[in-house]
């Protein structure tokens, strides 16, 4: 078997089998999942930038935060269905990733990351300063009976569930086309060694704007979703906290591999999970399991069983 | 018929003058060396060509065209292929893949066109064997072919190589002379060399730099005679 239709097999395979888990997911752990999946897409976002094209950003919560306000306020403000505000949602991720875009390329290394950082920490002052249409930190809830498109209403647990799955399945076919395809490859070269990839006949610039946006762009559908199947959207999803975030998931999950952003976030959610039902200091054991890891599998879990093997693994 | 010419072409490093006002062509289809000692220039002025780094004044044109203002990857998409002094892999990803990188812009998604060329830059250089190892395992000769395979695969017009031969084996020189030979005709090509034998015995002419400035300029005999450039270079060498 090729490693390309390997590679397609076992994604699918994990999309099934969380399929199938949807039947017979106990109800606490079924909304976890559904939270999870949904964030996964905002790890995979990052993953493409940092992952990939090896782009440290800080400042990914500005991305997730203008599809979350893009829907929301459209919703609460302009009194949009929830399908159009999605598009709007997904836009202002698309806007906000491409100008912020072509002002980082003009920045490397530290630079990129303050200059991210920078920006996401404007976007959070924004958000609270025009308290009045966003409610600062307090937030906007979106009604229940808003929260639907084509009569299936989202704010149902199974309904939410599939909605959380297809969006994951959606950026899990698109990160895995990226990544096979030569766009990919370049983005993996850039990463590697840019002076030679820029040697080689690539658009350097180009290739990274394109990163910035596709994975702004991630970021923010995952931002919208996340508000139209939770119903909500609040001022500490566009704090630094936010930006922090998906760069741990994706860490721990395997920097620059498909599945580590699922891992990561999942391995993450029930670690955090569990350690607050043991004890108040959470933070510890979690801080605790996270040292360990990046000691002993540096690469994150699945970047080691890469290493360790499935060499194929995209 | 000229390929590649400069036309008063300088780089200055703060105070210093890296080059120094260098007029040069080369017309198509020669094998040109480029020699010279330690800190003569050579480096800075083909990253010149290359759009690697920026002329302080100067032009110069490829093919008949200005590209002084070019980015370096557009004028590798208009036909220069360069090789870096310093190896300059990508350590972490296969031999295959390595070379794979420096095709695909020209093979736009024809994965067969991808694997025939890469197999073919490979066994040019005789490294096909190692196509699935990592680039970072293999040894600094080989490297450094792997280099010269990344860009002889482009098939360009003009091949850059800097320092090639540095660091390989008496039998790898051998076959790197031979490489050149094969390819005297199918492209013009750019070599900076320190190894004498190996300029002699493939170059059609050869430029000496010094200090940044053009010192001579004539055939493998006539430079081996210059008594100036004896006192220049072969003598310190
Ligand atoms: N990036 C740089 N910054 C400052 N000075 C530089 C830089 N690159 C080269 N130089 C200086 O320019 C001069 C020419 O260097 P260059 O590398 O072009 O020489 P070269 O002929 O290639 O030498 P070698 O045979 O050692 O490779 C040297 O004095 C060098 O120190
Ligand atoms: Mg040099």
């Amino acid at each position: 078997m090729s490693e390309l239709k390997k590679s397609w097999l076992l994604h699918l395979g994990i999309v099934a089998l969380l399929f199938v888990l949807q039947f017979v997911l106990p109800s606490y752990h079924h909304a976890s999942m559904a939270r999870i999946m949904v964030l996964t897409c905002y790890a995979m976002g990052y993953n493409i930038l940092f992952g990939y094209t090896g782009l440290l950003s800080l400042g990914h919560a500005l991305f997730f935060a203008a599809g979350m306000y893009g829907l929301s306020l459209s919703m609460q403000h302009l009194e949009w269905l929830a399908g159009p505000a999605l598009i709007i949602g997904l836009l202002s991720g698309v806007v906000v990733s491409l100008t912020i875009g072509l002002l980082l390329l003009r920045t490397t290394g530290v630079a990129f990351m303050i200059v991210t950082l920078m920006f996401s920490q404007a976007g959070y002052l924004t958000v609270l300063y025009f308290g009045e249409f966003t409610r600062g930190d307090e937030g906007l809830v979106i009604q229940q009976e808003l929260r639907s498109i084509a009569g299936i209403d989202l704010s149902d647990p199974t309904s939410r569930y599939f909605a959380a799955l297809l969006l994951m399945t959606i950026c899990i076919i698109v990160s895995l086309r990226v990544v096979q395809a030569g766009f990919g490859r370049v983005l993996v070269a850039i990463r590697e060694n840019n002076e030679r990839t820029r040697m080689l006949g690539y658009d350097i610039q180009r290739h990274k704007l394109s990163a910035i946006v596709l994975s702004g762009t991630m970021s923010a559908a995952a931002g919208a979703c996340y508000c139209l199947l939770f119903g909500y959207a609040g001022a500490t999803f566009a704090s630094v906290q936010y930006s922090i975030f998906p760069l741990l998931w994706v860490l721990l999950g395997g920097a620059g591999t498909v599945l580590g952003p699922f891992v990561g976030t999942l391995f993450m959610f029930y670690l955090i999970d569990l350690s607050s039902g043991l004890t108040t200091a959470y933070m510890l054991i979690a801080g605790f399991s996270l040292v360990m890891l990046t000691l002993f599998a540096p690469q994150g879990l699945v970047g080691e069983i890469r290493r360790r093997g499935l060499r194929w693994l995209p | 018929m000229n390929l590649l010419s400069t036309h008063n072409l300088s780089r200055k490093f703060g105070g210093i003058t890296a080059v120094d006002n260098i007029s040069f062509v080369i017309p198509t289809g020669q094998v040109r060396a480029l020699i010279g000692p330690n800190g003569a220039g050579k480096t800075t002025f083909v990253s010149m060509l290359s759009g690697r780094i920026a002329a302080t004044e100067g032009q110069v044109f490829f093919d008949g065209i200005d590209v002084t203002k070019e980015p370096a990857h557009l004028r590798i998409r208009a036909g220069m292929a360069y090789t870096f002094q310093i190896t300059s892999i990508y350590g972490r990803l296969s031999v295959f893949e390595n070379v794979a990188l420096a095709v695909r812009w020209q093979t736009i998604g024809d994965e067969n066109e991808t694997k025939r060329r890469v197999e073919d830059a490979l066994a040019e250089v005789g490294i096909s064997d190692r196509a699935t190892q990592l680039a970072g395992d293999l040894s600094y000769g080989h490297q450094r072919l792997l280099e010269i395979a990344m860009g002889l695969c482009q098939r360009p017009k003009l091949l850059i190589l800097d320092e090639p031969t540095q660091g390989l084996a008496d039998s790898e020189i051998n076959q790197f002379i031979r490489l050149i030979s094969n390819l005297r005709g199918v492209m013009t090509i750019l070599l900076i060399e320190h190894n004498i034998d190996v300029v002699m015995r493939s170059a059609d002419a050869i430029t000496v730099l010094n200090n940044g400035k053009v010192l001579a300029e004539g055939s493998p005999k006539e430079i081996h005679e210059n008594a100036a450039v004896q006192a220049a270079y072969l003598g310190t060498s």
